[in-house]
């Protein structure tokens, strides 16, 4: 541990882990994280195993360090200057670091959505298009239109755009952008999908859809969802983390972290007291 | 004696401001709250009520002492000395009489012109001691009018403040005053010689021979003025300074953008901003003492013919003075593009290079279009690097090896050296002067159009 | 709103033959784009390098200049001294050298010997008796520059090697060059001729001093014409104009006028102020005056981006305490983006200094021998005489036009350093 480090120092640093004898296969493991930005250290010793076909909820305080982790798991923190991780994350049992994973494959095999819809300022086609084709996943058109339509009506936007798959993205409302952003992440077959935030910039009835599509998505994919939202949460994650401060303090079942849970600060934040 | 004048009004002001201040404190002291503004702006009031008459009547007399003095004299010399039709003879008359009152002879002087001599230095003296008087009288009267202006109650402050906002609105117009002139010099210019030279000979003759007899002894040729190949050697010479420059620039944008780290970044962009700080006649000598031997050298080695101001060099090196320009436009357009969109485009799995040129590039576009159209319209309008390396006979041609004149060049050479004002060998500058005008414009409104548009897409 | 179906589609294998080659290729492609772009740095890079080793490598040597100490003999015979301006000093140069060379007898020979030293030794011989008329009838040692065939044999340029018929000089003469050199007549200081003499058709005799204080005044003029109005409009446009079509008009005019080829203004401080105002041509005062309308757009918009830099809190609070518009923007916002706005126009007049164009055309590439006494005389600028050099054939224009550069970057440097020093000095964040 780093001396020059934030000088708040975790109180205790062992994890509460619940198990769920249900829970599916894991997916997504991640043993000792720690992430630096500089000098300053945003994650502590974090340990986490993420289930496959189900949804995986981050919740916490601002800055307590949730989006950092999840860009961990796509190592999109590589991207940001001066960014530093280290420990173990696993994909399927396979180091993300290791130098026989591609990052360009491990990317593609975990998708991400933003918190601020961002289509890119092309067609819809285009936008869905846009994966399957650098990555070579169609080999003629005619597969191309099939994975395009197939990720639109997974994404529950089929109907709405079909008649005008050739209009620019960035002329949907805010939801269809979002969706349209998932759609996009889901044309490039991933096995875990990242959500930062997916609503916080959507109005309440585009805020519904998604968690609709979200609960249908977990059928087939591993979804790890960080939200500010508690009853966002509640509603759609069948497995909660709460993380503070850059610790991972606690992570059982949903209805355990809301009901029962075990640390104090998870209890605080539960109830409103902070955050 | 301009200077004296000046000196007196300052001293003038300077009593006005003391004036009215001590006006002011006086008030003050009788008056106290009931006095609207501080002793100083009384001052300031009376100083400048001083100062801007007086300073516009300087001025004034300045510009149109000349035009006034140089009538008397024409009107003093006996009639028929001089065809007062012909506009050239009279500025030689004139400027004969004022060498001569200057003491500069060379030869005999007629007897007509030592009169008009003599005649010009006394209304010389004259002029001078009228303007300090003038001045003198109109400050003091200023001085007077303004000090029984002033009062315990009078809003000193709003009255000078109101003066200061004119005289801001008067220095915001100097843009518009520019313009308007630069117009309107061209436009005139440029209409006396289309009154010698039509338009569509002009517009569309491919003929440029501009030396003309100046007088009937002189062997020339006639003078033809047709301007296409000055335009296509402008253009020849343009578009091989872009093609020199847009890769460079560009592909340097994107590495500062996407590949470099800090560092680099410290050290290249300072080096940009050098190379587009040094001024345009040192690339012009370097053009011709280095780049185009060696263009020769290597034309020779490869058995091509080059000429030695071929468009190529000059090209080439106006190329690398626009470099810095794209760069930095474009280094400003991609860094514009939202960050989201470039990390929507790596969470997909794509890589740099693939973000860059499926995402970033097609984005940042319009502002990277605007860039190359700025650095077009400056590439057509660069002067020094082509009158240096370039050359000077119209030639027809789209071989870059060859030597090809350009707008510019063809202005400069009308312009410097012998050069009488009235005839179509100089006017045709200004008509070339006119057409750069109107064409840099056109290529800097679209640009700056489609910048601000693209601009709006991300606000 | 979903279908029934969403079984996933068949897995893609990422580790196939396939898959894994098409990865390679995009990672190549990768590493080229980077690759392009390093190459394209060096390109730009280098041509700088290339440039700046030019100049230098050439003007290094027009920073001295080669002289040779004779003694000179004042003869009565030659020169009275009660008109000692109108003495036979050619006669005295020819003495002079044929006294250093005794045996060259014929008339022909004698008359090269003189090409030995500058032209104008005859002048400098007369203004030195016109000084100190008392040396008439006495030997005097001076140091004068030699001619520039013999000053560029000195400093290498022009090759002994080279066949007698193809060099300026024969052998004979540099024979005799040596036969000085060989006394220790010969010496190469700074040439500080070049800061403080004038033009000349001379390269040895030629300098900037003309120039530099040609430019000096025409900046001077900018400065004291666009400082003042710049700032004034900036302030108009930005703190009180109202937003309507009228100030979109003249923003709009600035930012025109600030992308206008620079010959467009020569153009017109041609037909404006030389034709129409009659004002003396080359004179720096016109000159200044064509700069300062160049100058003023930047300035206009430096101050305006200054201004916009000063929160609006600054202002609030003066307005708040009762001050009028005018007092809150001459006693709070001014001070506070006086640094961006020095910071740019000392950025501006730099980049004044420079201009050549719009100069050349009111005619300050004239041949003027002799600094300007003031703002009305006839001047060339540091960039036209860089220009006038650049066209003249004889060998030592070419070094003194590098190191007339040299200068005149020089000057650059200086300007853009205190701009630099002066903005992370007075910078502040807010």
């Amino acid at each position: 541990m780093n001396d020059a480090a934030v000088a708040e120092k975790p109180v205790s640093n062992k994890t509460i882990v619940v198990e769920d004898p249900n829970m599916n296969p894991i997916r997504v493991a991640a043993k000792n994280t720690n992430v630096f930005y500089g000098q300053k250290q945003a994650l502590f010793d974090v340990s986490i195993d993420i289930p496959e076909r189900s949804v995986t909820a981050f919740i916490g305080p601002s800055g307590c360090g949730k989006s950092t982790f999840l860009r961990c798991i796509n190592r999109m923190n590589d991207t940001i200057d001066g960014c530093r991780v280290t420990g173990d994350i696993s994909l399927d049992g396979r180091d993300i670091y290791d130098p026989s994973l591609d990052v360009v494959e491990l990317r593609a095999r975990v998708g991400m959505v933003f918190q601020k819809p961002n289509p890119f300022p092309k067609s819809i086609y285009d936008n869905i298009a846009y994966g399957p084709k650098i990555h070579g996943l169609a080999r003629n058109k005619a597969e191309l239109d099939e994975i395009v339509e197939m990720s639109l009506q997974k994404a529950g936007l089929w109907n709405e755009v079909k008649d005008r798959l050739n209009d620019s993205g960035t002329g949907l409302s805010g939801g269809q952008q979002q969706r349209l952003c998932i759609a996009r992440a889901i044309a490039v077959s991933p096995e875990v999908i990242l959500m930062d935030e997916p609503c916080s910039a959507l109005d309440p009835i585009a805020t519904a859809k998604v968690e609709e599509l979200i609960d249908e998505l977990k059928e087939n994919y591993c979804i790890i969802i960080v939200t500010h939202s508690m009853q966002q949460a509640a509603r759609v994650s069948q497995r909660t983390a709460f993380f503070h401060i850059g610790i991972l303090v606690e992570v059982g079942p949903t209805e355990h972290i809301f009901t029962n849970p075990k640390d104090e600060r998870t209890h605080d934040y539960i109830t409103g007291r902070f955050g | 004696m301009a200077g004296y004048a000046f000196l007196v009004i300052i001293v003038l002001s300077l009593v006005g401001y003391y004036v009215g201040r001590s006006a002011g404190r006086g008030f003050v002291a009788t008056g106290g709250r009931e006095v609207h503004s501080l002793p100083g702006y009384h001052g300031a009031f009376v100083a400048v009520w001083v100062c801007l008459p007086a300073f516009v009547l300087v001025l004034l007399w300045l510009f149109l002492q000349g035009t006034i003095i140089d009538q008397v004299l024409i009107s003093s010399l006996p009639q028929g000395y001089v065809d007062l039709a012909d506009s050239s003879r009279v500025s030689l008359v004139l400027s004969e009489i004022k060498n001569v009152a200057a003491g500069r002879l060379f030869g005999d002087p007629s007897p007509e012109v030592e009169s008009a001599a003599a005649l010009y230095n006394r209304w010389e003296t004259i002029a001078r001691w009228a303007m300090l008087v003038a001045v003198l009288g109109l400050t003091i009267l200023t001085l007077v009018v303004a000090r029984t202006r002033l009062a315990p109650r009078f809003r000193a402050r709003n009255n000078f403040e109101r003066v200061v906002s004119g005289l801001m609105i008067f220095c915001s117009l100097v843009a518009i005053v520019t313009t308007i002139g630069i117009i309107a010099s061209l436009l005139f210019e440029a209409w006396e010689f289309f009154k010698r030279v039509p338009v569509s000979e002009f517009l569309f003759g491919i003929r440029w021979e501009p030396q003309i007899a100046l007088r009937a002894d002189q062997v020339a040729g006639k003078g033809a003025f047709g301007a296409i190949p000055v335009f296509t050697g402008t253009l020849l010479i343009a578009t091989i300074a872009m093609i020199v420059a847009t890769p460079i620039g560009i592909y340097t944008a994107i590495y500062l953008v996407e590949y470099a780290d800090d560092r680099v970044r410290k050290i290249v962009k300072p080096i940009m901003e050098l190379l587009a700080g040094i001024p345009t006649v040192v690339y012009g000598f370097f053009a011709v003492l280095t780049v185009a031997p060696a263009v020769r050298e290597t034309g020779s080695v490869l058995g091509i013919a080059v000429s030695p101001n071929s468009a190529l060099a000059a090209g080439a090196v106006m190329g690398i003075m626009i470099i810095p320009f794209i760069s930095s436009l474009s280094d400003d357009a991609l860094n514009a593009v939202p960050r989201t969109m470039r990390d929507g485009s790596l969470a997909l799995g794509a890589t740099r290079a693939e973000t860059m040129i499926k995402v970033m590039l097609p984005a940042a576009i319009p502002g990277i279009m605007g860039g190359v159209l700025l650095a077009m319209s400056r590439a057509i309008g660069e002067t020094m690097i082509v009158v240096m390396a370039a050359g000077l006979i119209a030639t027809l041609t789209f071989n870059p090896v060859d030597s090809v004149t350009t707008v510019t060049v063809q202005i400069v050479t009308l312009l410097i050296g012998d050069t009488e004002f009235d005839s179509p060998k100089t006017l045709a500058a200004f008509a070339l002067g006119l057409v750069l005008f109107v064409v840099t414009l056109c290529l800097n409104i679209v640009a700056l159009r489609i910048v601000q548009k693209y601009r709006e897409q991300y606000e | 709103m979903s279908t029934a179906d969403m079984s996933l589609p068949a897995k893609f294998d990422w580790s196939s033959q396939a898959a894994v080659a098409r990865r390679r290729s995009r990672h190549a492609a990768d590493h080229r784009l980077r690759w392009i772009g390093i190459v394209a740095i060096m390109i730009a890079v280098g041509l700088l390098g290339i440039l700046l080793a030019t100049l230098v490598s050439t003007g290094y040597r027009a920073f001295v200049q080669t002289m040779a100490t004779v003694p000179v003999y004042i003869n009565p015979e030659y020169v009275d001294e009660n008109d000692p301006s109108k003495g036979n000093y050619r006669a005295i140069v020819k003495d002079t050298l044929t006294s250093l060379f005794p045996d060259v007898t014929n008339p022909r020979d004698q008359r090269d010997l003189g090409k030995l030293l500058t032209n104008n030794t005859q002048f400098m011989i007369r203004n030195k008796v016109v000084a100190d008329p008392s040396i008439i009838g006495t030997t005097v040692e001076m140091t004068l520059p030699v001619s520039d065939p013999f000053d560029q044999l000195e400093k290498g340029v022009l090759s002994r090697e080279l066949p007698e018929d193809q060099r300026k000089i024969n052998d004979k003469e540099i024979g005799w060059f040596d036969a000085l050199a060989a006394e220790g007549r010969i010496s190469t200081p700074f040439n500080w001729g070049l800061f403080f003499n004038s033009d000349s058709r001379f390269p040895e005799l030629a300098g900037l001093a003309g120039a530099i204080v040609g430019s000096f005044y025409a900046l001077l003029v900018c400065f004291l014409i666009s400082f003042p109005v710049g700032i004034a409009a900036a302030v108009y446009l930005e703190e009180f104009a109202p937003k309507n079509r009228w100030t979109d008009l003249v923003e709009v005019n600035i930012n025109n006028l600030a992308a206008v080829p620079s010959i467009v203004f020569g153009l017109l401080g041609l037909a404006v102020f030389l034709n129409f105002f009659g004002m003396p041509r080359s004179a720096p005062l016109v000159g200044g005056m064509v700069l300062s309308l160049m100058t003023l757009p930047t300035i206009i918009i430096v101050t305006r981006a200054s201004l916009k830099a000063v929160p609006p809190s600054i202002r609030e609070g003066g307005l708040g305490m009762g001050a009028s518009r005018h007092q809150v923007i001459t006693h709070h916002v001014l001070p506070l983006a006086l640094p961006g706005i020095l910071t740019g126009t000392i950025i501006g007049l730099a980049q004044a200094l420079g201009e050549t164009a719009p100069l050349l055309l009111i005619g300050m590439n004239a041949f003027i021998t002799s600094p300007p006494g003031g703002l009305l005389d006839a001047s060339t600028a540091l960039p036209t005489q860089i220009f006038i050099w650049a066209d003249s054939p004889e060998r030592g224009f070419v070094d003194r036009t590098s190191a007339a550069i040299l200068v005149l970057l020089g000057f650059l440097i200086i300007m853009n350093g205190i701009a630099i020093f002066l903005r992370q000095r007075l910078e502040r964040t807010w």
